[in-house]
């Protein structure tokens, strides 16, 4: 068998196996719940992005002129949980990864089919809570719930919010879990664990991270709920309880989170590089291994977000110590990625700006992590607009962008067609431009002092609403480019090129089956028997002109 | 006013050394988002797809690089952590012979009082070259002290003093900023730093004099609330022990253990006492929580410090350099 025959198209594929609104709703295929997941979440991030807007468009001038403060402080909280909770925490996780994990290592389902639905509908009634938080009347807080104001002082939904938010981490929790067994007990026959793709890998970390981190942000809401009903006094200083144990308890797991959010962009960033130049990707066992490493020592830097919150200072130099720590994994990838890239066959495509935007934006994201790492210049930094930058640098310049660039690279299995590409990379230019001039004036604005979560700032302070004008400006234009992909690729969905079955001539398990896949992913189990990112067997030679390689054994 | 710099004004003993971190720290940032940058940029154009079948051969990697490209970030860092540690260090170890001022935090305002009975609302005035020890708290909700000048910044917490201090440089008025967000008018929580020359700040006093200083107020509070009657008239004993030189030595508990007492140890002992027991005493001294505003606590404690004839800083051995010198109120239940 030829490497890249198309295979056989078989009769039906997931997506016209079987029609009607139930057949969605109560489906158990892996595939189409990650699409119920994929409107979800656009949904949400649409919601999420309109309230991004109206920050923007508020800080154009030093007074408060399109809102109240009140309606200022609900926007950005909202913006915040929208975007954290319902936006990147199930991003590429419950869509990406819902798709391709069991496709990846060669299984047709996940373990658990019928949890992996019940974690949609978990995630849909806990959204469902929150936009009528919202809708009743919003909620105040800050994503970050600190105590007292959650509890005591807040007049906002912030009970509803949270028992939205303590919905749906349960189905982080599942997600997590059906992964972990998944990777565990349903690999095709030869796929060892080093023969994983490393998307399949930066999954299994994340999902570690899920199952052990979630639990406690949702007894922590659940604590800050109990406050505020029945005043427990767990963090009333007035009944011998601490408001800072909350921050303790929030960080312990939102710092893990952070690399929930990122652990998973890095996998698809893996994929993009070593596809899209043709090769295996350079250290694979230091990628794999540096993924578990952050989810492991991820734990241990929560107190990171306490420098100024009245910890003592010894607490803070060690949470210090351990941050940079944790920085070496992060790190590791950065170089192998680029060290994958010598020597390949890189092509342009689409995904791969995307994949190459993220080396670099991410690389930014990490290193200003080291300003607020650093003790002393986190004392200045810390709840200024630099730490508003850092992580949207890590999250929008690195998630969204890798996100982005999955949905792309795998679109034509995912819908059968292929995006326009020069639309695609014209986009990706846009959003590359318009994010970097959204978020690089806030690293200058927080050095200069600008709090963050702030509705006015002081007017003679002209250089402030320079940079706030750069920013907004840079926000239209990463609107745009966002506004772009969404109506092509709907656009694609009638009129697309259809696609082949490996359009891209891939190696990966997920190319070896028809686009979009049968419903059972592959007509017969695939038997795997080389490498990832196998172009070539190592004992070939550099070739140039045609296909070398051939199907090693026979299968 | 602002030099070509992004950077805010630079005003306090410390500022420059936190500047000259974060430029190190951005020289290092710049130059390995420039190294990967060219690096992948160099790549991406030199070895371009030129023939759509061709395959490069695979490259497996390399236990060299990898110990190089760890290990290397890794020293780097700890130059980050070491320097940022020992600055940090500085920043909040309690200032010696400073002027004291009391900050109390409330949405949306900054209370501030002198030691010598000045008090002031969002505006602080301060004399340039002397250290000043803000011995802060709040009402309500967490707050935050911000003077991007001096690069100092603390969270006010309930139930507990935290401190900051600074030592201006330059006179002139500087921004501060409330950095914790807290409620609707968060941002409207903000006020100046007004450092003036020593003799304009002598002026500024005595044409500010004439409000009861902390102390004196707490003297009045010492007497309307009953502590007399255990503790003296005078303070000088009773059916509780004396106050006089408490603060800033060291008292000994009823389970033999010893504390400082600090500011944070006097606000415990007034709104939670059966925390912790003075060793001879039985648990009678009844809690006040409730019963005195956080402006009263720190008049009271205020009062209670002026009992000292010893300076704390000498009468202790070394106070653990805290952001917190409190213990802050984290008591078991309190009995009733
Ligand atoms: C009913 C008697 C009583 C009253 C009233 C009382 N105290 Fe006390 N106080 C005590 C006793 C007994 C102790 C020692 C035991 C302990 O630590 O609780 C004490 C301890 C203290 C201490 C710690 C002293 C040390 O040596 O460490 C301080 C400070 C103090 N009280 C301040 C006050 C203030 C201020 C008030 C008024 C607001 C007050 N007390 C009212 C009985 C009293
Ligand atoms: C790699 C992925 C990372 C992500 C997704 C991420 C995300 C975030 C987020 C969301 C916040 C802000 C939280 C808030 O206050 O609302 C934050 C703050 C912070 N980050 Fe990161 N970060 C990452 C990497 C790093 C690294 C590598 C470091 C340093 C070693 C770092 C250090 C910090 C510190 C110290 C803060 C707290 C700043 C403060 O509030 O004073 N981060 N990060
Ligand atoms: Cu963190
Ligand atoms: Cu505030």
């Amino acid at each position: 068998m030829e490497e890249f025959e198309i295979p056989k198209q078989p009769g039906s594929n997931y997506l016209n196996a079987e029609y009607g609104l139930k057949s969605w709703l109560l489906t158990k295929d892996h595939k189409r719940i990650a699409l119920l997941y994929l409107g979800a979440i656009s949904f949400f991030f649409f919601i999420g992005s309109l309230y991004a807007m109206a920050i923007r468009l508020e800080l154009l001038t030093p007074q408060g002129d399109l809102m109240q403060s009140s309606t200022y402080n609900k926007t950005f909280t909202q913006h915040g949980i929208i975007m954290v909770f319902f936006f990147l925490i199930p991003s590429i996780p419950a869509t990406l990864g819902n798709f391709l994990i069991p496709m990846m290592i060669g299984a047709k389902d996940l373990a658990f089919p019928r949890i992996n639905l019940l974690s949609w509908y978990i995630y849909m009634i806990g959204g469902v809570i929150t936009i009528y938080a919202l809708l009743a009347g919003g909620v105040d807080t800050g994503w970050t719930f600190y105590v007292p104001y959650s509890t005591t002082f807040s007049n906002s939904y912030v009970i509803a919010t949270g028992l939205g938010i303590f919905i749906n981490g349960f189905s982080s929790i599942l997600t997590g879990l059906n992964f972990i067994v998944t990777i565990h007990t349903m690999r095709a026959p030869g796929m060892t664990w080093f023969r994983m793709p490393l998307f399949v890998w930066a999954h299994y970390a994340t999902s570690l991270i899920m199952i052990l981190g979630t639990p406690v942000v949702a007894i922590t809401i659940l604590l800050v709920a109990l406050e505020r009903l029945a005043h427990i006094g767990i963090f009333d200083p007035a009944a011998g309880g601490d408001p800072v144990l909350f921050q303790h308890l929030f960080w312990f797991y939102s710092h893990p989170a952070v690399y929930i959010m990122v652990l998973p962009a890095m996998g698809v960033v893996s994929e993009l590089i070593a596809n899209f130049s043709r090769k295996n990707i350079f250290g694979y066992k230091f990628v794999a291994f540096s993924s578990l490493a952050i989810a492991v020592l991820g734990f241990l830097v929560w107190g990171h977000h306490l420098f100024v919150a009245s910890q003592s200072v010894y607490a803070g130099m060690i949470f210090s110590f351990l941050s940079f720590t944790v920085a070496i994994p992060s790190a590791i990838k950065v170089f192998n990625w680029t060290a994958t890239l010598y020597k390949g066959s890189i092509s342009y495509d689409t995904p791969m700006l995307y994949g190459l935007g993220f080396i670099g934006l991410f690389t930014i994201g990490g290193l200003t992590g080291m300003f607020l790492a650093s003790l002393a210049t986190d004392v200045h930094l810390s709840d200024t607009y630099f730490v508003v930058a850092h992580f949207h640098y890590i999250m929008v310049g690195g998630t969204l962008l890798a996100y982005l660039g999955g949905l792309h690279y795998w679109w034509p299995k995912i819908s059968g067609r292929m995006y326009p590409e020069g639309w695609g990379r014209f986009s990706a230019l846009i959003v590359f431009v318009g994010f970097n001039l959204t978020f690089s004036p806030q690293f200058l604005l927080g050095y200069m002092g600008m709090p963050r979560r702030y509705h006015t700032y002081p007017a003679e302070l002209v250089s402030w609403q320079v940079l706030h004008v750069l920013s907004t400006a840079g926000a239209s234009i990463l609107g745009v480019g966002l506004m772009i992909p969404l109506v092509y690729l709907a656009w694609s969905l009638r009129y697309g090129r259809i696609a082949e079955a490996n359009p891209w001539h891939l190696p990966g398990l997920e190319w070896q089956t028809a686009s979009p896949p049968p419903t059972e992913n592959f007509l017969t189990t695939p038997i795997v028997t080389h490498e990832a990112y196998e172009f070539a067997p190592p004992e070939h030679k550099e070739v140039v002109g045609k296909f070398e390689r051939q199907q090693p054994a026979e299968t | 006013m602002q030099s070509w710099l992004p950077v805010p004004e630079s005003a306090s003993t410390l500022s420059g050394d936190v500047d000259a971190l974060y430029f190190y720290i951005w020289g290092v940032t710049i130059f390995f988002t420039l190294l990967i940058s060219v690096v992948v940029i160099f790549f991406v154009i030199r070895y371009r797809r030129r023939n759509p079948f061709e395959i490069p051969r695979p490259i497996e990697g390399s236990h060299k690089l990898e110990t190089l490209w760890s290990v290397i970030p890794l020293l780097i860092a700890i130059t980050f952590f070491v320097w940022g540690a020992k600055l940090y260090f500085a920043q909040y170890k309690p200032a010696q012979n400073a002027i004291e001022v009391y900050v109390v935090g409330k949405q949306w305002m900054w209370k501030f009082q002198h030691a010598t009975g000045q008090r002031e609302i969002n505006e602080l005035h301060v004399p340039v070259g002397r250290k000043v020890k803000l011995i802060m708290t709040t009402e309500d909700v967490i707050h935050d002290v911000f003077v991007p000048a001096f690069r100092i910044k603390a969270d006010v917490v309930a139930g507990k003093y935290t401190t900051e201090w600074f030592e201006a440089t330059k006179p002139g008025t500087y921004n501060f900023f409330c950095a914790e967000y807290c409620g609707m008018n968060h941002s409207g929580m903000r006020g100046y730093v007004v450092v003036m020359e020593p003799t304009e700040y002598e002026n500024w006093l005595s044409g500010n004099a004439g409000q009861t200083s902390p102390a004196a107020a707490g003297r009045n509070l010492f007497e309307s609330l009953g502590c007399i009657s255990c503790h003296g008239a005078n303070a000088e004993g009773g059916r509780g022990p004396a106050l006089l030189g408490v603060y800033g030595s060291k008292v000994v508990l009823n389970n033999n253990s010893s504390v400082t007492a600090d500011e944070g140890y006097i606000r415990e002992s007034i709104l939670n006492p059966q925390a912790k027991l003075v060793t001879g005493f039985g648990p009678i001294m009844p809690s006040f929580q409730g019963q005195i505003s956080e402006e009263q606590l720190l008049d009271v404690v205020a009062y209670i410090k002026s009992l000292s004839t010893t300076k704390p800083e000498q009468a202790t051995a070394k106070p653990a350099p805290s952001a917190t010198p409190s213990t802050g109120a984290k008591p078991s239940a309190t009995p009733k």
